[in-house]
């Protein structure tokens, strides 16, 4: 790669960024370019999960790469997390929307509020790659407003019985191990949320619908079904009634990583952008010799570098044990917003070749278009920005 | 088993190389380096040996500050240590130079065997394995892309015009790496982070044994120029029906580019 900037290039060095960020950033940077870059238009074209690249993830330490050295993990921090999705997702968005919800949202939870067995029992795995992880809150019914959803659990002697059906889950045709929230309690609406582990192959819990998606095909979503799916009492992850509170904490960390990976798609994007105003010419000239080009190239770095630093800003306060409450939802709300627009951009500075499979700029602005809406949509960041500025 | 692997940093494959002021080098500015492509199957043999034979590995590699980073990433693929020999009158060293110095910081290593990539991606010499291996006087095997190693000698199959070449020979010995040898695997996570806490150790031309012997000016060889290749002639596109094209085609091809 020549033309592409990354993180340690531009930030206050020795301030957010380490040497050994520096480092990870380069080794996963030639993994993706080499290994995961070549399959991203085959992957979004068939919209196939790239399994195989998830081994090798786990492989390299990078499942794990959040995951404590005592239990199989790197043990690395944030920052470092971020730069991984970044790289990946510059790659391949489709790969790195699998790989941050497989870390932040299958992994993370139990990481985070798991029992002593249950990070024994599933964190070595989920880091090796042997497992991969999915996280379900959105119902057919309920995305944003979680409190209102309408899958049940209800104890049973020594189980947990869930019935109800989660949609638009990440990774769920291919999740062996899943997190599932679930009412415990009705009356107590979010209050009565509780989070539960739900292997895959448990009686009674299937993959009922896999969706046909505008961008980030090659990462599977799917709706999960409980019908009397019957599991062990010790699979619920943390107290009674914590699942929200659980949740809200996920979600935080995991606007980090969605903020990334729209910022490493945007990078991809402007990548492509730059390098196509550069060799095509009109009029006798390189486009990127017209002021209307260069000022959309302008902006585009622009936005992109703002990002970058509204991102890893964030990651720094998180490793630092800082609450991102704010800084998060700013970051993941910006970055996605103006991965959209440096994609829709470079859709427009190739033109009719813009519009077209055999350039990758179509898919990327098909790709970015879900990180304004997942994990949290731009509006409902809005919301939470406003809130932390006290209205 | 003792293994040693030599290892350089070359510019980037990528890099867009431009030519110094006095056209004697390349110019450097701004130029990230790498693992010279074919050192990344001697850092790979060297690490299925070790699996296989148990052992220590280390890393040498003769150069300027660009050195540090290309240890480092031998380091975190999974080799034990690494010395980064360096002295400031081992600039521009021709290849028979380079081989002195390698030769001597490996010598009284008590190493079984020494393992090089066959040719410096860039300067594509192909000649410091061959040279180190003569000033060891030891066996050497190159362009390799099969080895076994037991008990006291190898077996090594060579790629040779049109064939491969089976040889064996006894331990101590250089095997010099070509493509195909083996797939070099990735630096994981933990061997990055594993590399950034080990110590590179330092070798300067005093503590070879070298000072003053070796450097610019008892070079055999020096590069007198460089010069750019030419541009590549605009491609060309021959007009008419199917029937004229193909025989103005053939009659280029046989008058102009003389390829049948």
């Amino acid at each position: 790669m020549t033309s592409t900037v990354s993180a340690s290039e531009v930030l206050p060095y020795g301030e957010f960024l380490t040497d050994e960020h520096n480092a990870i950033a380069e080794m996963v940077r030639d993994f993706a370019t080499r290994e995961i870059a070549p399959k991203a238009a085959e992957v979004d074209r068939n919209a196939r999960f790239p399994v195989e690249t998830f081994k090798e993830l786990g492989k390299l330490d990078l499942l794990g790469l959040i995951v404590p050295t005592e239990y199989g993990g790197a043990g690395s921090d944030y920052r470092s997390y971020a730069i991984a999705v970044e790289e990946i997702g510059r790659a391949c968005g489709s790969t790195g929307l699998s790989y941050a919800a497989h870390c932040s949202l299958g992994t993370n939870p139990i990481k985070l509020f798991g029992s002593e067995a249950q990070k024994k029992k599933y964190l070595p795995k989920l880091a090796s790659g042997e497992f991969i992880g999915a996280w379900a809150l959105t119902e057919p019914g309920t995305g944003s407003d979680a409190s209102s959803q309408k899958t049940t659990a209800r104890r049973e002697g020594d189980s947990w019985v869930l019935n109800g059906t989660k949609q638009f889950i990440t990774n769920a045709t291919h999740a062996d191990v899943n997190i599932i929230m679930a009412m415990t309690d009705q009356s107590l609406g979010r209050k009565g949320i509780s989070s539960f582990i739900v292997e895959k192959g448990t009686p009674g819990f299937y993959v009922s619908k896999v969706e046909k998606k505008m961008g980030m095909r090659g990462s599977p979503t799917a709706s999960l079904t409980m019908e009397d799916c019957k599991i062990p009492a010790e699979n619920i992850i943390g107290e009674v009634g914590e699942g929200y509170k659980q949740a809200l904490t996920t979600l935080e960390g995991g606007r980090i990583s969605i903020g990334a990976l729209a910022l490493g798609i945007a990078q991809a994007a402007f990548d492509a952008a730059l390098q196509y105003a550069q060799q095509r010419e009109a009029f006798g000239q390189p486009i990127g010799k017209f002021q209307l080009i260069q000022g959309y190239l302008a902006d585009m770095s622009t936005q992109i570098q703002a990002a970058r630093l509204l991102i890893y800003h964030a990651a720094w306060m998180k490793d630092h044990g800082k609450r991102v409450t704010l800084e998060g939802s700013q970051g993941k709300l910006y970055a996605s917003e103006i991965a959209s627009r440096v994609c829709n951009l470079c859709v427009q500075i190739h033109g009719g070749y813009g519009y077209i499979e055999d350039f990758p700029a179509e898919r990327f602005l098909r790709d970015a278009k879900l990180c304004e809406i997942g994990e949290g949509t731009s509006e409902i960041q809005r919301l939470l920005i406003a809130r932390q500025l006290g209205l | 088993m003792k293994i040693a692997v030599c290892i350089k940093a070359v510019p980037d494959t990528e890099t867009k190389i431009q030519l110094a002021a006095d056209r004697q080098n390349i110019d450097f500015t701004g130029v990230r380096f790498i693992t010279s492509p074919y050192d990344e199957f001697a850092i790979e043999e060297a690490l299925k040996l070790k699996e296989k034979h148990g052992g220590e590995t280390t890393a040498f590699c003769l150069g300027g500050p660009e050195a540090t980073d290309v240890l480092r990433d031998a380091l975190a693929r999974g080799l034990d240590s690494a010395v980064h020999v360096c002295d400031a009158s081992f600039v521009q060293l021709d290849p028979l130079s380079t081989a002195k110095v390698l030769a001597a910081a490996i010598a009284d290593g008590g190493f079984d065997i020494v393992l090089c990539g066959h040719q410096g991606s860039g300067t594509d010499n192909s000649l410091v394995p061959s040279m180190l291996a003569e000033l060891l006087d030891w066996p050497q095997a190159n362009i390799v892309v099969k080895l076994e190693v037991e008990g006291g000698s190898f077996k090594a199959e060579r790629e040779i015009e049109g064939a491969h070449e089976i040889v064996q020979g006894s331990l101590p010995a250089v095997i010099s790496a070509q493509k195909g040898l083996n797939e070099p695997r990735y630096p994981s996570i933990k061997g990055v982070m594993a590399a950034r806490r080990k110590e590179i150790a330092q070798k300067d031309a005093a503590a070879l044994g070298l000072a003053g012997k070796v450097g610019s000016a008892q070079a055999t060889m020096k590069i007198k120029e460089m010069t750019m290749p030419a541009d590549r002639p605009q491609g060309r596109i021959i007009d008419g029906d199917v029937d004229t094209a193909v025989k103005a085609l053939v009659q280029l091809l046989r008058s102009e580019a003389q390829v049948v």
